[in-house]
C-alpha cells in the first residue's frame, strides 16, 4: 500500500519537477515582456532531440548537452528579436499568435532537419533501479530534483545579487518607471527569451531519458509547464515550480489510482478551476482581468 | 529595426512567388506520353512517427522490390509504378491519402495501413470505390468478418493470443496481468485475451490500460505488480510504447515472465527498450529467425533469400514488417499475372484464389471466407536473448 | 447607406456567382473535395471571426465544438437510432447550450487567461474523445453513416458540393447582416474600448456570450457536415492543432472580414494540398504565414489588399 503510493509520488514528482522547469522558463519571459511564449515546449524539444542527434555524430554527452542548450538559447535570441520585437504593437492576441506560429515553425524544421521517430536518450547515471520502502527510484529522477534545486538557487541569487538580475525584476513590476530607470528593456526581453530557452533545453535534457524525446514533445510538455505557471500564479518563478509540482502529482495519483486515461485531463481541469476561481493561482502574484 | 522589416517583407514576397510557382507545376499535366502505361499501386504506411518501426521497413520492401520487378521486365510488360503517402498511424490521415489515391491518382491496388486503425478507418472507402486492398496491421477484424475487397498478410492477434497462452500453459502460468494500448490492434488483441483465457485455464487478474501517446507506464505495471497472485504479463501494443513497457517493467524490477504481441516483432523493439526486452517472449513470424529453422521447412529459402535481399540494400536488421509488405506485394503481382489484367475485380478474384503461395510470413491459402490464409505452423514462439530472437523449441 | 449596401450586396452576389461557377473548374473528384472541405472550414471561419475579429475574444478551443458536432453526427444515428438531420440539429443544439453554460465564467477573462482557458476547454474535449473509447471508438476514430435528405442518401461530390455551398452562402448572408446590424455595431464598439462602450450603455458581456454561442454552434453544424461527407471521425477534429488552423485562417485573411474568412480557409485548405509531395515542409510553411502575417500584415491579406485597392481608387 505505502509502495504504491510510493511510486506513484516519485513519478509525479519527477514529472512535476520537469513542468515546474518549463513553467519557470513561462514565468521569466513573462515577467520580462508580459508575453505568455507558446513555443516554450519546443525549446524543451530542441534540448533533447539536438542532444540525441549531436550524441549520434560522435560528440561525447555532456559536450552535446551544452551545445544543445546553446542552440535551443539562441533560438530563444532569434524568436525575441525576429517575432517579438519587430510586432510591439500587435497586441495580446497577436503575441499569442506570433508564438504559436513559432512552435509551429520550429516543430516542423526539427522533422526536417532531424526526423519524426522516437529518440531514447541514455540516462545519466544508469538505469538499475533504486528501492525505497518496496517502491522503485530512478537515478534520473534524483538528478532532475538536484537539477532543480541548483536552479533554484541559481535564479534566486541572479535575481536578488546581479543588476541585470535587479533589473529584471524592476521591468517586471513596472516597466515604464524601469525604462526611465535607464533600463533597457528589449535587452531585457532578448534575455529573458534566452534564459527561459536554455531553461526549456536542459529540462528537455533530463526528461528524454525517461519519456523520449521526438519532434512533438515540446506540445503536452509546454502545455503542463504553462498550467504549472497559471497555477503558481502568472509571473511567479517559485510558483511556477509548486505550480508544476502540483500538476505532476495530481497527475501521477490520477493515473495511479483512477486511470491513466485521464491524467492528461487532471492538469486542464486545474487550469480552468485555478483561473476561474483563483485567478491569483495557488501561490499568489499575478492579475487576472475581470470584467 | 527598419532593414530587418523591409527584408522580411522580402523574404515573404518571395515565399509567396514559392508557393504560388510550386502551385502551377502542380497543376500542370504531368502525364507519362508512355506506351506502357505503368500499373499504379497506391500505398500509405506508417513511416514516420510512433509507428514508424512498423511503416519504414514496410516502405522500404515495397521500394526494393518494385524496383527490382521493373529491372526484370515488369508485370504483363508493364512497369509497376508505387504512389505512396505517410499516413503516419493517424486515421485521419489515412483516410484523406487514400481517397486521393482513389480519386487523383486512380490506383490499381492498394497495399497499406501499417495498423488496424489506419486500416479500419478506410475498408469503407476501398469498399466503395471497388478497388482491392491487401492490409497490413495485425487485428483479426479486418477480415473477419470478410470483405469482399479487403484482404490482410500479417498474422492475426488472435494467432498470436493462442500462442502465447500454449506457451503460459506449457508453463504452468494461470493467473496473469494485462495491459492494452487505445489502438485498434491493442484493443483487438486485449479483446481476444479476454475471450480465450477461458479456453485455456487462465484468469485475468489485472486488466489495465494506457493512453495514446503515454510515455510512462510505471503507474499501470506498479498495480499490476502489486496484484496478488499475478504470475505472468502480457502486453498488447505495438510501436514505441512496447519500447517503453519493458523499459518501465525493468525499472520496477519486475521478474514474472513477460510476453507481448507480434506488434513487438522488430529490433527497434530490443533496442528502444534498452536492455528492457530481455527475457520477454513473443509469437514471430519464422522469417525473423529463418537462420535458425531447419533446413526442410519450405519457408526458409523464400525468408532467407528477402532477409539477404533487405539486409544488403539498407543497413538495417530485417523484420516481420517488411515481411508482410513483401508478401502483399508478392501476391497481388501474382494475382495480376494469373489475372492477365489489372482489371480490379478480376484481381480481386485472382487474390482470393491465391493458393499455396509461399511466402516470408507463411505459406498462404486464401479462400471466400479466408482473407488471410495463413495457419499456426509459420508462427514461431521466441525469446529475446542477448540482444536478438531465439526460437523456442 | 447606398455605397454601403451596393458593397454588401455586391459581395453577396460575387460569392454566389464563384460557387455557382465553381463546376466548371473543378476536374476530378479530389478538386471537389478540396472545394468542399475549404466551404467547410469557411462556415466555421466566418463564426470564429465574428468572435476573433469583431468581438475581440480569443478562442484556441473551436476545433472542440467542430468535434463535438462530427460526434454527434456519428453517434447518435448509430447508437440511439437518429435522424442524420436530427441528429446534426441535436448536436448544434447541445453544443449551443454547452458554450452558453461556458461562455458566462470564461468570457469574463482576458487576453492570455481568455486564451488558456478556451484551450484547456477544447483539449479536454480531445481527451473525452479519445478515452470514451466504447462510445467513440477511440484514437482511432469511428465510421459515420450517410447523410439522408427527404429519404435519399446525399452521396457524390456534386451533390455534396451544392450542399455546402448553398450553406456558406446563407452563413456569409447571415453574418453580414449581423455586422449591420445593432448588434454588430455593438460588437464593434466592444472591441474599440470596452470600457467606453459599457459607460454607452451597450451590455457587453450580453454580446459576447451571444457571439461565443453563435460561432460555437456554426463550428458544430460544420463538423456534423464533415463527418458525413468525410464518412470518419477521429479525436483529432478537436486537437489543438487544428483550433490553430482555424485561427491561422482567420488571422491569414484578415480579422473582422467575413470576405477575409472566406479566402483565409481556402487558401489554408489548398496549402496542404498544393504541398503535398513537400508534406514534410507543411508545417513550416504553416508556421511561417502565422508568423509573417501576424509582424507584417497585422490587419490580414484582404483588408490590406481593400485599403490599398481603395487608395489607387481614390
Amino acid at each position: 500500500m505505502l509502495s504504491e503510493f510510493l511510486q506513484f509520488l516519485f513519478s509525479g514528482l519527477t514529472v512535476g519537477a520537469i513542468y515546474g522547469l518549463i513553467g519557470l522558463g513561462f514565468a521569466v519571459i513573462y515577467n520580462a515582456s508580459h508575453v505568455i511564449n507558446f513555443a516554450q515546449g519546443e525549446f524543451v524539444m530542441i534540448g533533447g532531440m539536438a542532444t540525441v542527434f549531436l550524441m549520434a555524430a560522435g560528440l561525447p554527452m555532456p559536450l552535446a548537452v551544452v551545445l544543445a542548450i546553446a542552440g535551443a538559447a539562441l533560438v530563444g535570441w532569434l524568436l525575441a528579436r525576429i517575432g517579438i520585437e519587430t510586432a510591439r504593437g500587435a497586441g495580446v492576441v497577436g503575441l499569442i499568435i506570433i508564438t504559436i506560429g513559432a512552435s509551429i515553425l520550429l516543430r516542423g524544421l526539427a522533422q526536417v532537419v532531424w526526423d519524426r521517430n522516437f529518440h531514447p536518450l541514455p540516462p545519466i547515471s544508469g538505469d538499475a533501479p533504486i528501492h525505497v520502502f518496496g517502491a522503485t527510484l530512478l537515478p534520473q529522477s534524483l538528478w532532475i530534483g538536484a537539477a532543480l534545486i541548483a536552479i533554484m538557487a541559481a535564479l534566486r541569487f541572479f535575481f536578488d545579487h546581479t543588476r541585470t538580475g535587479k533589473a529584471m525584476q524592476a521591468a517586471a513590476i513596472d516597466p515604464l518607471a524601469a525604462q526611465l530607470m535607464g533600463i533597457d528593456i528589449r535587452r531585457l526581453v532578448r534575455l529573458s527569451f534566452v534564459l527561459s530557452a536554455a531553461l526549456g533545453a536542459l529540462a528537455g535534457v533530463l526528461v528524454a531519458p525517461i519519456t523520449m524525446t521526438y519532434a512533438n514533445v515540446g506540445v503536452m510538455l509546454g502545455l503542463k509547464g504553462f498550467a504549472a505557471a497559471i497555477v503558481g500564479g502568472l509571473g511567479n518563478p517559485l510558483g511556477a515550480i509548486a505550480g508544476g509540482l502540483v500538476v505532476g502529482i495530481a497527475e501521477a495519483m490520477t493515473a495511479g489510482y483512477l486511470s491513466s486515461a485521464w491524467k492528461d485531463v487532471v492538469a486542464f481541469v486545474i487550469i480552468l478551476f485555478v483561473l476561474l476561481f483563483l485567478p491569483n493561482g495557488l501561490f499568489g502574484r499575478a492579475e487576472v482581468h475581470r470584467a | 529595426m527598419a532593414l530587418l522589416r523591409s527584408w522580411l517583407r522580402k523574404a515573404a514576397a518571395a515565399a509567396v512567388a514559392g508557393v504560388a510557382a510550386l502551385a502551377l507545376v502542380q497543376t500542370a499535366p504531368v502525364r507519362a506520353d508512355d506506351a506502357k502505361e505503368p500499373i499504379r499501386i497506391g500505398s500509405f504506411l506508417a513511416v514516420t512517427g510512433p509507428a514508424s518501426f512498423l511503416g519504414d521497413p514496410e516502405l522500404k520492401t515495397l521500394q526494393l522490390y518494385i524496383a527490382r520487378i521493373n529491372k526484370e521486365g515488369g508485370v504483363l510488360g508493364r512497369p509497376l509504378k508505387l504512389i505512396h503517402y505517410d499516413a503516419q498511424h493517424l486515421a485521419k490521415k489515412a483516410v484523406t491519402f487514400t481517397r486521393r489515391l482513389l480519386e487523383q491518382d486512380k490506383v490499381d491496388l492498394i497495399i497499406g495501413g501499417s495498423t488496424t486503425g489506419t486500416t479500419m478507418a478506410v475498408i469503407k472507402l476501398v469498399e466503395r470505390a471497388q478497388t482491392p486492398f491487401i492490409s497490413l496491421a495485425g487485428a483479426s477484424v479486418i477480415i473477419d468478418p470478410v470483405k469482399k475487397w479487403v484482404f490482410k498478410t500479417p498474422h492475426t492477434d488472435r494467432l498470436a493470443v493462442r500462442k502465447i497462452y500454449t506457451d503460459m500453459k506449457k508453463r504452468g502460468l494461470t493467473k496473469i496481468g494485462l495491459l492494452s494500448g487505445p489502438g485498434g490492434f491493442d484493443k483487438s488483441c486485449a479483446g481476444n485475451a479476454r475471450k480465450l483465457a477461458g479456453k485455456y485455464g487462465i484468469t485475468i487478474v489485472a486488466d489495465e490500460m494506457h493512453g495514446k501517446g503515454d510515455t510512462d507506464m510505471t503507474p499501470q505495471l506498479t498495480r499490476i505488480k502489486n496484484t496478488p497472485g499475478v504470475q505472468a504479463f502480457l502486453y498488447c501494443g505495438f510501436g514505441a510504447p512496447t519500447s517503453i513497457v519493458a523499459r518501465n517493467y525493468k525499472q520496477l524490477g519486475m521478474t514474472i515472465p513477460h510476453y507481448q504481441s507480434h506488434g513487438s516483432a522488430s529490433m527497434k523493439f530490443i533496442k528502444g527498450a534498452q536492455g528492457g526486452a530481455e527475457g520477454v517472449r513473443l509469437p514471430v513470424a519464422a522469417l525473423l529467425v529463418a537462420d535458425q529453422l531447419p533446413d526442410d521447412n519450405p519457408q526458409k529459402k523464400v525468408a532467407l533469400a528477402y532477409k539477404q535481399a533487405y539486409e544488403s540494400a539498407y543497413d538495417d536488421a530485417v523484420s516481420t514488417f517488411g515481411g508482410h509488405a513483401y508478401d502483399a506485394l508478392m501476391i497481388a503481382v501474382d494475382a495480376i499475372r494469373r489475372a492477365g489484367t489489372t482489371d480490379k475485380a478480376k484481381v480481386r478474384d485472382a487474390i482470393e484464389r491465391t493458393k499455396n503461395y509461399i511466402g516470408a510470413d507463411g505459406i498462404y491459402n486464401m479462400s471466400p471466407t479466408d482473407h488471410l490464409g495463413l495457419d499456426e505452423k509459420s508462427f514461431v514462439m521466441v525469446e529475446v536473448r542477448d540482444g536478438t530472437w531465439k526460437l523456442l523449441k | 447607406m447606398s455605397n454601403q449596401l451596393l458593397q454588401r450586396h455586391g459581395g453577396l452576389a460575387l460569392l454566389a456567382a464563384i460557387i455557382a461557377a465553381g463546376p466548371l473548374f473543378l476536374d476530378n473528384g479530389f478538386h471537389y473535395n478540396v472545394a468542399i472541405l475549404a466551404g467547410l472550414n469557411a462556415i466555421v471561419c466566418i463564426g470564429l471571426n465574428l468572435l476573433i475579429g469583431h468581438a475581440g475574444q480569443i478562442s484556441l478551443g473551436h476545433a472542440g465544438f467542430f468535434a463535438l458536432g462530427a460526434y454527434a453526427s456519428a453517434i447518435l444515428p448509430e447508437r440511439f437510432g437518429f435522424h442524420p438531420l436530427g441528429a446534426l440539429l441535436t448536436g448544434a443544439l447541445l453544443v449551443g447550450l454547452l458554450a452558453f453554460a461556458i461562455a458566462r465564467p470564461i468570457l469574463r477573462l482576458r487576453g492570455h487567461y481568455l486564451a488558456m482557458a478556451t484551450l484547456g476547454m477544447g483539449i479536454i474535449v480531445s481527451i473525452v474523445l479519445d478515452q470514451k473509447v466504447d462510445l467513440t471508438g477511440g484514437p482511432d476514430g469511428m465510421v459515420v453513416g450517410d447523410l439522408t435528405l427527404f429519404g435519399q442518401a446525399l452521396r457524390g461530390n456534386l451533390a455534396w458540393y451544392w450542399l455546402v455551398g448553398a450553406l456558406l452562402f446563407v452563413t456569409t448572408w447571415m453574418a453580414l447582416n449581423l455586422v449591420h446590424s445593432p448588434v454588430g455595431r455593438a460588437l464593434k464598439a466592444v472591441h474599440g474600448s470596452e470600457l467606453a462602450a459599457a459607460a454607452m450603455g451597450v451590455d457587453v458581456f450580453h454580446y459576447k456570450v451571444l457571439v461565443f454561442v453563435l460561432s460555437a454552434v456554426l463550428a458544430a453544424i460544420a463538423g456534423s457536415l464533415f463527418a458525413h461527407y468525410n464518412g470518419f471521425v477521429t479525436p483529432d477534429e478537436a486537437s489543438f492543432i487544428h483550433s490553430i488552423q482555424l485561427v491561422t485562417m482567420v488571422v491569414l485573411g484578415g480579422m473582422a472580414s467575413i470576405a477575409g474568412s472566406i479566402v483565409g480557409a481556402v487558401a489554408l485548405t489548398l496549402l496542404p494540398q498544393l504541398l503535398a509531395d513537400f508534406h514534410d515542409y507543411e508545417m513550416i510553411v504553416f508556421g511561417a504565414i502565422l508568423m509573417g502575417t501576424m509582424i507584417l500584415l497585422p490587419t490580414g491579406v484582404v483588408p490590406t489588399l481593400a485599403a490599398r485597392i481603395r487608395e489607387r481608387l481614390a
